[in-house]
């Protein structure tokens, strides 16, 4: 199971000789982004497979509950069923787009979630310091007591199934991850002359972290959220796997895979599908992390 | 050093008693009243009042907190609801196996991460050097549930090579790893296992290589006159430290995060204990078996961190 | 001293409270000792004795240059000036009003006169902001609206040399290393602030540009009617800019007086040793040994007695058990010259202190030592 990467920050970066062209640090991300080809490539796939769930039921060929006993188990590339149909005759096809909406959801609401709350906590730990620093910063270690993946089934296990519990379960599996990448960027960014220049002008703690510190720790933060949104995909269908995610007729591609597997002898092509889609997804936002990563030349 | 391990200890303290309040926890975010949880269904209404008296559920909770933990701290982490059976018992039986394939996966890891991590920073920006990364980016996101159906589907389904599933005819008491027809049915959950850290471990052997071959003392060494093998030996005795810190983590992880795997391959550990007490809402075989595994990881990150002060002195932050 | 105050005299400032010899600002017995934690429970081991019972004033319009090896305490004491840091003893009275307490000026008053220029440009400016937005941040914080920031950003810009159109939508990493110091004293100026404390402001600088934001800062205090602080470790720097020096080390204030009465008699040896120093730079005045050998001590546990007495070429028994006195800033004249050192004490037990008859001859003469 991967597990969340530890990761460490950088300050901000300092780049060598004046260009002529004005340029802010987004305008330069882009500017390096635009030759990364693979990343390119990932984001674009990651659209359309976020557009193909958005749009799923336009696209869907199918009625994805729709079961047909008569149908059971078709074979991939069946001239009716593109992708062959499940254990209980439903077009595959059909409830991959439909499960892809489910899945992506855990995959990326649980990382928004947990950037927003985890990272306020990191930022109020690391930029008050001390006693409050160290109560925020203790709780997080606890939770780094557990790897990811006992946790998200500690908490999802004893909350039960359910699309709402698994939301859950991911944000406060994510949160101390978050919270210690913020604390980390913005204790740096705190000791910066800067900051003091702005306290020196009388601006209070709420105008000088949103002016001054969000925008400084946006791209390490930005960049280890991406990465997570891979491991909260994983972990989700990692749950719903173990039958704590949606609850039966609604598709989901962990979910199909736990129940396609029970026909692993039957059509083997047809179970894997959906470890496939789970698997390209997973990796398309592993690499464009990875390229976010370098074009905001935030270090490893 | 002796100042650090001891420091490193009483730190370690504050983190259990953490661990402990969250599977304590546990319990009381499950929905419903929690005697229901720790009961089975069928349990008479005297039981329940015993069981409530016992735990001190009509107690405030800092109480009932203190009450668990005694109980715990003696070895007792209530009895199962599905099995009727001592969950410390279950949970320790099951522990065996989970470790041992574990340790073998992640020490197959380790070796192999090397290995590729050292062709792949030694052959940098080359075919090879992109096919390990490759690899490595398909270990780190693949989901080792599905990646044991495959290979239930590859070896067993279409091969007939290995046995699915399971630990065999002689089962978990007389599972031998040195015999091969028990053997056998070990080989998937390695596999399955071990990518993931592999590729964890991969790419962090290669960033790392590639980090300090391109250091100044690296380029005196070649200007020194050493071959290429030399400089790669000293480079490599330079990450392990850091090397060995990693294996410690993800053989933490692995024992924490086999739930997957174990229940694709029916294997009997710990992983499959709490896919049984998930199933069958089994909340004090989850709580006992979290705590169990929650506690195996911080003590391995302890000895990780005390292994790596030993190794590498600089770390002397006492 | 005569003419500065008649140069005060020519342009009255309508922010003044106290009138013309009312000091700008006068630090009391300042001090900050920074806690050293460590152990299992990281307790307070010790603590560095980072600004050490300092006091001093600075005038109306004049320039006090502060000197100091680095570690001395000259950028914690700027921060305590500044209420960046808390201090943990001692009062400021700005133009007459003590600040922070009853009474006096509110801490935002202070912000609005007092302004500071870091040390190092690289941290100091928002490195994803453009520069017109970091110097416009101060004004909008004081309730300007957007538009009167940016066009007061903008003049800004223009006074300390720097096209606001060229320049004005530049990132830091854009400027070169002066262009940056620049921005940053347009930044400190924003709030049209009467007392600018620059922290090591031009260290950074190659010497040409170092000029050129020298002549720049002169230019500023004129037109603006501002005072200096002015902190370095070059002394040729301080002695072309400042009217008073003073002296630190390890903490404290060993010497203060005036520019020139400091530079052609210091009476600190760490002041004389300082200088010497400088001068060893040039080949033709090369000093045979290096005056001031080793590092300083360690500002957690100084020395006993005068603090400088591990490296003084003139210790004395006298010099390690007894603190010198500096003698009473705050009472004396701007251009009273005053060191710690019991070698200008007279009766101080140094064989090299002035007999008594003589400092009864020099005191009727109307001279204080
Ligand atoms: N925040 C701090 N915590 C602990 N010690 C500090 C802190 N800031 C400065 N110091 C210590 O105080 C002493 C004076 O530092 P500083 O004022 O920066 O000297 P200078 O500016 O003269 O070089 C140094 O020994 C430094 O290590
Ligand atoms: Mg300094």
């Amino acid at each position: 199971m991967s597990d969340i990467p530890a990761n460490l920050i950088p300050i901000p970066a300092t780049q060598a000789a004046p260009s002529q062209r004005v340029r802010s640090y987004w305008g330069s991300v882009w500017n390096r982004l635009r030759y990364d080809y693979v990343t390119l490539f990932c984001l674009a796939l990651i659209i359309l497979i976020v557009l193909s769930a958005v749009f799923a039921p336009w696209l869907a060929p199918m009625d994805p509950d729709k079961s047909s006993m008569a149908n059971r188990l078709r074979p991939i590339f069946h001239p009716k069923y593109f992708l062959g149909t499940d254990e209980q005759g439903r077009d595959l096809l059909s409830r991959m787009l439909y499960g892809g909406r489910v899945s992506l959801l855990m995959g990326i609401m649980p990382v928004v979630l947990a950037t927003t709350i985890g990272g306020l906590f990191g930022v109020v730990a690391g930029y008050y310091g001390g006693k409050v620093n160290m109560v925020i910063m203790r709780t997080m270690d606890v939770f780094f007591a557990f790897p990811s993946v006992l946790l998200a089934v500690a908490i999802s296990g004893s909350l039960g199934g359910g699309i709402t519990n698994q939301m859950l379960t991911l944000t406060v599996v994510l949160i101390p991850p978050l919270c210690r990448v913020a604390e980390t960027a913005t204790s740096q960014v705190r000791t910066m002359d800067f900051v003091d220049a702005a306290r020196a002008s009388g601006a209070s703690t709420a105008s000088i972290i949103s002016t001054h510190v969000l925008i400084n720790i946006l791209s390490p933060v930005l960049v280890y959220a991406s990465t997570l949104v891979s491991v909260s995909i994983i972990l989700a269908s990692g749950l719903s796997f173990l039958g704590l995610g949606v609850s039966p007729p609604t598709a989901d591609w962990g979910l199909m895979l736990s129940t396609l597997r029970q026909s692993i002898y039957v059509e083997p092509l047809v179970t894997a599908v959906p470890g496939v889609a789970i698997l390209i997804t997973s990796i398309a936002f592993n690499l464009v992390s990875d390229g976010l990563r370098q074009a905001m030349d935030v270090k490893a | 050093m002796w100042l650090y391990a001891l420091r490193r200890l009483v730190l370690t303290l504050p983190i259990l008693f953490g661990v402990t309040v969250i599977c304590f926890a546990l319990v009381q975010i499950a929905p419903g009243d929690p005697i229901q949880n720790l009961l089975s269904p069928t349990a008479s209404q005297e039981d329940a009042d015993r069981l409530r008296a016992a735990y001190g559920l009509d107690q405030p909770l800092p109480i009932q907190y203190f009450i668990w933990i005694a109980k715990v701290l003696r070895g007792d982490l209530g009895m199962s609801i599905a099995n009727n059976a001592p969950v410390a018992t279950e949970v320790f039986r099951a522990f065996g196996n989970t470790i041992t394939i574990a340790l073998i996966s992640v020490a197959l890891a380790f070796v192999l991460s090397m290995i590729l991590g050292v062709i792949a920073a030694y052959r940098s920006g080359s075919i090879v050097d992109k096919l390990i990364t490759a690899v490595a980016v398909f270990g780190i996101s693949v989901p080792t549930f599905w990646l044991g159906v495959v290979l239930v589907i590859v070896f067993a389904v279409n091969m007939f090579w290995l046995p699915a599933t399971g630990m065999g005819a002689s089962g978990s008491e007389t599972f031998n790893y040195f015999n091969w027809e028990d053997f056998k049915f070990a080989i998937m959950p390695i596999i399955a296992l071990a990518l993931p850290p592999l590729g964890i471990m991969t790419r962090t052997t290669r960033a790392s290589l590639a980090e300090i071959l391109n250091q100044d003392f690296v380029q005196t060494l070649r200007a020194k006159g050493l071959s290429e093998t030399a400089v790669m030996f000293h480079a490599v005795r330079n990450i392990m430290p850091q090397a060995v810190a990693m294996l410690g983590l993800q053989l933490g992880y692995l024992i924490g995060g086999s739930v997957l795997v174990e229940t694709v391959f029916t294997w009997p550990g710990t992983g499959f204990l709490l896919n049984k007490a998930i199933l069958t809402r089994d909340i004090p075989l989850l709580q006992g078996t979290i705590l169990v595994l929650a506690t195996v990881f911080v003590l391995i990150n302890l000895v990780v961190d005390l292994a790596q002060s030993v190794i590498d002195p600089r770390i002397k932050r006492a | 001293m005569t003419d500065l105050i008649d140069a005060i005299d020519a342009s009255p400032d309508s922010r003044d409270r106290g009138g013309p010899a009312q000091p700008m600002l006068i630090v009391e017995n300042i001090k900050k000792y920074f806690p050293i934690r460590a152990g299992l429970l990281n307790r307070q081991v010790a603590e560095v004795k980072a600004v050490d019972d300092i006091s001093f004033y600075v005038l109306k319009g004049e320039t006090l240059g502060i000197v100091g090896e680095s570690g001395c305490g000259k950028s914690t004491l700027a921060r305590l000036l500044m209420y960046l840091i808390d201090k943990d003893e001692g009062h400021l009275i700005l133009d007459g009003d003590p600040v922070g307490e009853k009474l006096g000026v509110a801490l935002d008053g202070l912000r609005r006169s007092l302004q500071m220029v870091f040390q190092d440009s690289y941290s100091s400016l928002n490195p994803r902001l453009p520069i017109e937005q970091s110097i416009a941040y101060g004004p909008k914080v004081q309730g300007a609206s957007s538009k009167q920031a940016k066009e007061q950003a903008r003049a800004l810009l223009d006074k300390v040399g720097l096209k606001p159109d060229r320049f004005g939508q530049r990132y830091p990493h854009e400027l070169s290393g002066g262009q940056k110091q620049r921005v940053n004293i347009a930044r400190a100026l924003a709030l049209d602030p009467r007392l600018l404390i620059l922290d090591e402001a031009v260290s950074a600088l190659d010497k040409s540009v170092e000029a050129q934001v020298l002549n720049l800062l002169g230019d500023l205090k004129e037109q603006l009617n501002l005072t200096y602080i002015f902190i370095s470790h070059d002394l040729h720097v301080v002695r072309y800019i400042s009217d008073r020096v003073l002296v630190m080390y390890l903490g404290q204030v060993v010497e203060i007086g005036p520019v020139d009465k400091i530079y052609d008699a210091p009476k600190h040896p760490y002041t004389r040793a300082l200088l010497e120093c400088r001068l060893s730079m040039d080949p033709a005045d090369r000093v045979e040994v290096a005056p001031l050998a080793g590092d300083p001590p360690n500002p957690v546990n100084p020395p006993s007695g005068c603090r400088f007495h591990t490296r003084c070429p003139h210790v004395e028994e006298v010099c390690m058990s007894k603190a010198p006195a500096l003698g009473d800033v705050l009472r004396s004249t701007p251009d009273t010259h005053l060191a710690a050192c019991h070698m200008v004490h007279a009766g101080s037990g140094h064989t090299k202190a002035p007999k008594p008859a003589d400092a009864m001859m020099w005191a009727n003469l109307g001279v204080t030592l």
